[in-house]
């Protein structure tokens, strides 16, 4: 007698081969997706939201299309956001798309060998085994600059020009990229983005976007205020310019007559007038507060000739404090222990046609703004995107500064290395590492592939090439043949290979340990008639 | 059939119609729910030993979990049949009694009913059949005890201990570096045992997972990690010597729970109501300054003037810690938690010897340390890893870990692993069934098959002959009178499990045993099932 029904109604189990199956077509499913986004030559893709308005997007960037993605597939699931790609993106900005392709390949693999009767924990064992070698084999092979810095500088350009290069910048990749370094390295080493700002405004071509040193906040100046301040004394604040409401717990206003009202209202004006004096006796000439100013206090600021920006947001805040040096104030009784931000000149410029504040000459280096232009709101959100990709590869870098050569060498010299621990393993498990070279020899023919190369060919080209240790050969995509690297300036960071190499093999290794799939009936969602 | 009739011969009804209820008696009762509960055992039988494999298990609201923990599957698979949750609840039971064994408990339960079905084919009563069961898993815990051997360690050597919860770990997914989180799990373990009460509160260790970086950076900190950051973004990110205010009122004007109005009518109300406001936070800050605090943690939030007044006085301040962090920072630091600002004394204050923020990724991903505290006793161990679902997994396995190690502070018998204690009892148990007259030989000798599935699933699961392996191991066991082999599931080349270090605690197994033998007991007695159709 068989059990009817063990589990809850419409949940389903799947076992053995069969979900081993599902989760392989499904993971594979999603590589095979963003696949053809791979390399400079990597088409983009158009996503429609099923949000309101059917917003579209049109990028290449991995991270963005996984996330945007609705998927059923459990397996799949491992694969996007919010796990590995998403992680790649967080930690290291870049090579999203290449950890989900890395591990559909190695599932791939998987499945030809798990067809051949390898038990999936021989084939764990082998990739392991793989990826280690793979990891050692660039180590070794990784530059590092760090005691050059022209070398160094020249290194980041060359990796932020590989990184834009496969992105709607591509055009203007040498302005970007110098944009980027330039950026980055104005932070001195902290990977801390925040305080490089972007500002996207659309119209002009990408070519006018720029690099500012100073401090730029999307704010109007508020009517009748100067629109031009030298020698700036700044204070930063998130206080309340509205009404200063009484925040002591059951307090209201309760009144008997008209005369009242107007006394009442007296005192509230008053008391308004009293803060606004106070923030003036800071000896400030430019009052920058997160929260709205009302018609009221911003007429007392334009009389006291001082400027006053209200509503920046909490980040815009933050980081003008960050720059000019200033703290953020809520409290205004003490005016001389206050830190007061400065900078040297505030003025209104225009950009395209809005008008926007610019602060010049601040303290703090580290900061700057990016603003970016181009011909539509679609243009322009992929060029922050792939901006960011750029700033996130770059920040890492300059912490971690071992670079490799691109276009498929890394891949390359890990397939040979890994192709050689093969030979040396005895057992089931050589299959397994053998395969992980096979997987990772599918990046350059992706790329290749991508370009409308004659893959097999040039792949093959490159591996007898490969065999010399000491050869920087990968796929030069312009000429669409086998170059050098090294002299091509095609780099990159270290780091982004290593964490693709590891996340993919982590993805890889967990799909394969799975030998069933149980799925819960969905929640029931109630119906609100 | 559920028909009765009273004194007067009038019918009247116990049980409704078999239209809205379904009713199972008698041995279809029993065999129905024994294939319940080996179809449980059956999902958890791969999953068992090292060489084990992981399910995914899709969640109702879609999020994917991928484990090989037999608690965590159990729980996550939202089982509708009543005997497969008596099922989950033994496994759950075994987590919460031990922590480890999970998977085994089940498979081990799974076993006994299939022997049962059996029995009951030939006839055999079902209580006898539990009798028998019990005699027979009074002898196997007996034996374990006679098996088993003390196990030597220190704090000065904890080398066995490491060992042990490799083993534990070796099943997992993270075995890649079982080496470094066995290592963690036990300096953790350690920092927090009493060892001469042999008491561990696992409570005090607080795991802690981040998604970035990889499993290799996960690290133990002697203290406290809080996922929060400074309340004010220009507060200092590194204090040392730190006296700690533990605070769980906020810093905002005070709100009575009775209720109450203040009126404003007049003006000079207006503005002796604002002074007040202004004194409040004026006060609560310098109460804390007065103490001599560098750096107050708060469970509530801040106005936005009292942050400012915080940040002006140079006082460092932490909002939103939730109730049990705020709990362990006050065990770590050896302060008070302080309820109300007049309260505040120097004595109430917690130290720590270094506070620092550390921001991750590219993201404004920030946590706080709190480290060298004036009381070490409350640890965090701090998991990276790729991906969420990494981090889960890796949590679970530590927490097998953990209470290993506890368990072997508690009691530090051990028994051998890999299946050799289950062939041990299997062997001794069959010996023995012999000297019991009567129908309950037959279920004891049926329970020494049982305990034989245990090592067979680990053969099976390993991709080596389950019968070839197991009859070979047993006449091993048996020539050599050497309880300790089992079954090689890594192909090292031995089956000494004593050589390879494969070792349980003895209550763990000793557990196992007793609650599969009593859940199958309780699953044997039943011999009606009555389900409303539809509820």
């Amino acid at each position: 007698m068989t059990v009817e029904r063990l589990l809850k109604d419409e949940a389903t189990e799947e076992k053995g081969d069969r979900a081993r199956m599902a989760s392989f077509v499904g993971a594979m499913a999603i590589a095979d997706l963003v696949k053809t986004t791979l390399g400079p030559k990597g088409m983009d893709k158009i996503l429609q939201s099923t949000g309101r308005g059917h917003n579209v997007t049109v990028t290449n960037d991995g991270a963005t299309i996984l996330k945007s993605l609705h998927i059923d597939n459990p397996a799949a699931k491992v694969l996007i956001a919010p796990d590995i790609s998403k992680v790649q993106d967080d930690e290291v900005g870049d090579g999203t798309t290449s950890v989900v392709v890395l591990a559909g390949e190695l599932l791939r693999e998987a499945e030809k060998l798990v067809n051949k009767k390898i038990h999936p924990m021989t084939i764990i064992a082998g990739y392991r085994l793989a990826a280690e070698c793979a990891r050692n084999a660039l180590l070794q092979k990784a530059k590092d600059n760090k005691q050059d810095p022209d070398k160094f500088k020249s290194d980041l350009m060359k990796i932020a020009m590989t990184t834009l290069s496969s992105k709607i910048l591509s055009q203007d990749k040498e302005q970007f990229a110098k944009l980027a370094v330039d950026a980055v390295l104005r932070l001195n080493g902290s990977t801390n983005l925040e305080s490089i700002h972007i500002i996207k405004k659309a119209g002009g071509s990408l070519k006018d976007s720029f690099l500012d040193e100073g401090f730029i906040l999307d704010k109007k100046i508020g009517i009748g205020q100067p629109k031009h301040i030298e020698n700036a004394k700044i204070l930063v604040a998130n206080t309340a310019m509205d009404t200063d409401k009484v925040k002591i717990y059951g307090a209201r206003v309760r009144v008997d007559s008209m005369a009242k009202v107007a006394e009442i209202e007296g005192a509230e004006k008053e008391k308004m007038r009293e803060k606004v004096q106070k923030i003036i006796a800071h000896g400030v000439n430019c009052f920058v507060n997160r929260q709205l100013i009302y018609n009221f206090p911003e007429e007392l600021f334009a009389d006291a000739g001082i400027l006053a920006i209200e509503h920046a947001d909490f980040e815009g805040i933050e980081r003008l404090a960050l720059v000019t040096g200033g703290e953020i104030a809520s409290t205004f009784d003490n005016p001389e222990s206050v830190k007061l931000g400065h900078c040297k000149l505030i003025e209104e410029i225009m950009i395209g046609e809005d008008k926007l504040i610019h602060f010049s000459g601040v303290e703090m280096g580290q900061a700057c703004t990016i603003v970016l232009r181009g011909a539509s709101s679609h243009v322009l959100d992929e060029a922050e995107r792939s901006l960011h990709d750029a700033l996130c590869v770059l920040s890492q870098t300059v912490n971690d500064s071992r670079v490799l050569l691109g276009g498929g060498w890394p891949e390359m010299v890990m397939a040979k290395e890994v192709d050689d621990l093969a030979r040396k393993t005895p057992g089931k498990k050589s299959h397994a590492v053998e395969a992980f070279s096979h997987a990772l020899q599918a990046i350059p023919t992706i790329i290749a592939d991508n370009a409308g190369l004659d893959s097999a060919e040039l792949i093959s080209q490159l591996r007898a090439e490969h065999h010399n240790d000491t050869t920087n050969a990968g796929i030069d995509i312009i000429s669409g043949g086998v170059g050098d690297m090294e002299k091509l300036g095609i780099s990159e960071s270290f780091k982004v290979k290593q964490g693709v190499l590891l996340s993919a093999t982590e993805a890889a290794e967990m799909i394969l340990r799975v030998d069933e799939i149980i799925t819960c009936a969905p929640r029931k969602r109630e119906n609100r008639m | 059939m559920a028909l009765a009739f009273d004194e007067y011969g009038r019918p009247f009804i116990i049980i409704k119609e078999q239209g809205q209820k379904a009713r199972l008696r008698g041995l279809e009762a029993q065999k129905a729910n024994i294939s319940a509960g080996k179809a449980v055992a059956r999902i958890l039988r791969t999953s068992l030993g090292p060489k084990g494999m992981d399910k995914m298990l899709q969640s109702p609201d879609g999020d994917v979990v991928i484990t090989n923990d037999g608690a965590t599957i159990l729980e996550q698979m939202d089982v509708d049949n009543q005997i497969a949750k008596l099922m989950v609840e033994l496994s759950r039971s075994q987590d919460y009694e031990i922590g480890d064994g999970t998977t085994g408990v089940v498979v081990l339960a799974g076993a006994l009913l299939e022997q049962a079905e059996k029995l009951l084919e030939r006839g055999i009563h079902p209580i006898r059949i539990s009798e028998g069961y019990e005699m027979a898993s009074k002898l196997s815990v007996e034996h374990l005890e006679s098996i088993s051997q003390k196990f030597e360690f220190s704090v000065t050597n904890i080398e066995p201990l490491v060992q042990t919860c490799m083993t534990t770990l070796s099943s997992k997914i993270v075995n890649r570096c079982k080496r470094a989180l066995a290592e963690i799990a036990v300096k953790a373990v350690l920092a927090v045992a009493d060892l001469e009460r042999k008491d561990v509160n696992l409570e005090l260790i607080k795991v802690e997972g981040k998604v970035g970086g990889k499993l290799e950076d996960t690290e133990l900190i002697y203290g406290i990690l809080v996922d929060k950051d400074m309340s004010h973004p220009q507060m200092p990110k590194r204090i040392e010597d730190a006296n700690i205010a533990i605070l769980t009122c906020p810093f905002e004007p005070p709100k009575p729970k009775t209720k109450h109005k203040i009126d404003i009518d007049t003006v000079e109300k207006f503005q002796t109501l604002r002074q007040q406001e202004q004194n409040y936070f004026d006060d609560m800050v310098q109460k804390c300054k007065d103490v001599g605090a560098t750096l107050v943690i708060c469970q509530w939030g801040f106005d936005d003037e009292a942050n400012h007044l915080l940040m002006h006085r140079n006082l460092p301040a932490v909002r939103w810690v939730g109730g049990v962090e705020l709990e362990l920072i006050a065990i770590a630091t050896g302060g008070r938690i302080v309820p109300r600002f007049q309260e505040l004394t120097t004595e109430k204050l917690g130290k720590a010897g270094l506070v620092r923020e550390k921001s991750f990724g590219t993201t404004k991903d920030r946590m706080l340390y709190i480290e060298h505290c004036a009381n070490s006793r409350a640890v965090t161990i701090f998991i990276r890893g790729g991906n969420k679902m990494m981090i889960e997994e890796t949590k679970r396995s530590l927490h097998d870990a953990l209470c290993v190690a506890r368990n072997l502070i508690r009691n530090n018998s051990i028994v051998y692993g890999g299946g050799s204690a289950e062939i041990s009892c299997s062997i001794a148990v069959e010996a023995a069934a012999d000297r019991y007259p009567g129908v309950e030989q037959y279920a004891i000798r049926s329970f020494a098959e049982a305990l034989d599935s245990i090592p067979m699933a680990l053969a099976e699961n390993s991709g080596l002959p389950p019968i070839d392996t197991l009859t070979a191991v047993k006449s091993q066991q048996i020539k050599e009178s050497n309880p300790y082999c089992g079954i090689d599931c890594n192909d090292v080349g031995t089956n000494n499990m004593r050589e390879q270090n494969v070792f349980e605690t003895l209550i763990g197994k000793q557990q196992q045993i007793l609650l599969a033998t009593q859940v199958v007991k309780m699953i044997l007695k039943i011999d009606d099932v009555i389900t409303p159709a539809e509820y």
